[in-house]
C-alpha cells in the first residue's frame, strides 16, 4: 500500500484521532456501533464486582463488615477524579483547539461525574460513623472531596446559565481548568495533613496495602465504575449530537419554509 | 467492655444508594437516548 493510501486510510496519520474524531457525525459513527459492547462490559465488571464485595468478599480484620463499603465507595472517588481530570482535558481541548466535540463531551461529563461524586460522599458518609463515631469531619480529603462536587455543579450551572452556548463553553472550560488544581490536592491530602480519612491503601510505584482476596473484587468494580462512566458519557453525546442534529434539521426546514 | 454496633444498616445504605445511582443513571441515559434517536428520525423524514 502507498503512502498516500495509508494516510487516507488511517486516521491516525493524518492528524490524530482526537481530529478524526473532532466531526459530532463521525464520532457517532464510532461510537454507536460500540456502544451495545459498552454496556455489556459495564455491567459484568459493576455486577461482579458489587456482589463479589457484597456477599463473597472477606471481612475485615480491624473495620469487619464495614468495610465491604470500600467496593463502592473507592472506585467512585476514582471515577469522580478521573471525570473531572476528563473534564478538564476537554476544557483544555476547547479552548486551544476548538475541538467541537470537547464542548459536547464537557457538558455530559459533568452531571456524570457529578452523580459518582454524590455516590463517593454518601458511600464515605455512611462508611465513618460507624469506624468515625460522626457521618463528617472537616478533614482534608473529605472538604477536598466535597469541594470538587462544588466545582461538578457549578460546572453543571455555568454551562446552562448563558443564552450564548459559545460564550457558556468558554466559562465553563476556565472554571474547569482552574478546579483541576483540586485534583492533587485530594490525592495528596493524606500525606500532607494529618486525616482523619486513613492513608493511600493501593500504589502504583509501591506495594499495596490490601491482601488479594480484597484486592480482586476493587479492581473489579473499579474496572466496572470506569467503564459505566465511559458509557454513561458515550451514550449521553450520541444522545446531544442527534438532538442538535434535530434541531439543525427543523431550523433549517424552518428557513426554507417548509 | 467494647460495644460494637450493628455495620450491616451502613453497608446496606452505600450499596443501595450506589445501586440506585447506577440504575437511574443508566435508565435517564437511555430514554434520553431512544428519544433523541426517535425525535431526528422523526425530523428526517418531514
Amino acid at each position: 500500500m502507498t503512502q498516500s493510501a495509508l494516510s487516507r486510510t488511517n486516521p491516525a496519520s493524518h492528524g490524530g484521532w482526537f481530529h478524526y474524531l473532532a466531526n459530532p457525525g463521525r464520532f457517532q459513527r464510532v461510537a454507536r456501533p460500540a456502544l451495545p459492547w459498552l454496556v455489556v462490559l459495564s455491567l459484568i465488571f459493576t455486577v461482579t464486582g458489587i456482589i463479589w464485595g457484597y456477599w463473597f468478599a472477606p471481612a475485615d480484620w480491624q473495620q469487619g463488615d464495614a468495610a465491604r463499603i470500600m467496593y463502592v465507595h473507592v472506585p467512585a472517588a476514582w471515577v469522580a477524579m478521573a471525570g473531572y481530570a476528563a473534564l478538564a482535558f476537554c476544557s483544555l481541548l476547547s479552548l486551544v483547539w476548538r475541538h467541537p466535540l470537547a464542548d459536547i463531551a464537557a457538558e455530559e461529563i459533568g452531571p456524570v461525574g457529578a452523580g459518582f461524586t454524590a455516590v463517593c460522599l454518601v458511600s464515605g458518609s455512611l462508611w465513618g460513623k460507624p469506624m468515625w463515631g460522626a457521618y463528617w469531619v472537616w478533614d482534608a480529603r473529605l472538604t477536598s472531596v466535597l469541594i470538587l462536587f462544588f466545582l461538578y455543579l457549578g460546572h453543571i450551572a455555568l454551562i446552562r446559565a448563558f443564552d450564548n452556548k459559545a460564550h457558556a463553553y468558554r466559562a465553563a472550560a476556565i472554571l474547569a481548568l482552574a478546579g483541576a488544581v483540586n485534583l492533587p490536592i485530594i490525592v495528596f491530602s493524606v500525606q500532607w495533613w494529618n486525616t482523619l480519612h486513613q492513608g493511600n491503601t493501593i500504589s502504583l510505584t509501591g506495594p499495596s496495602k490490601i491482601y488479594i482476596t480484597m484486592l480482586y473484587p476493587l479492581l473489579i468494580a473499579s474496572v466496572g465504575f470506569y467503564l459505566t462512566f465511559v458509557t454513561l458519557v458515550v451514550a449521553r453525546m450520541c444522545a446531544a449530537i442527534s438532538e442538535r442534529k434535530t434541531i439543525s434539521l427543523l431550523r433549517a426546514m424552518a428557513e426554507h419554509g417548509q | 467492655m467494647i460495644q460494637t454496633i450493628n455495620v450491616w444498616p451502613f453497608v446496606n445504605g452505600a450499596y443501595g444508594a450506589t445501586v440506585l445511582f447506577l440504575l437511574g443513571a443508566a435508565w435517564l441515559t437511555f430514554m434520553r437516548y431512544r428519544r433523541a434517536r426517535a425525535r431526528l428520525a422523526q425530523a428526517e423524514q418531514l
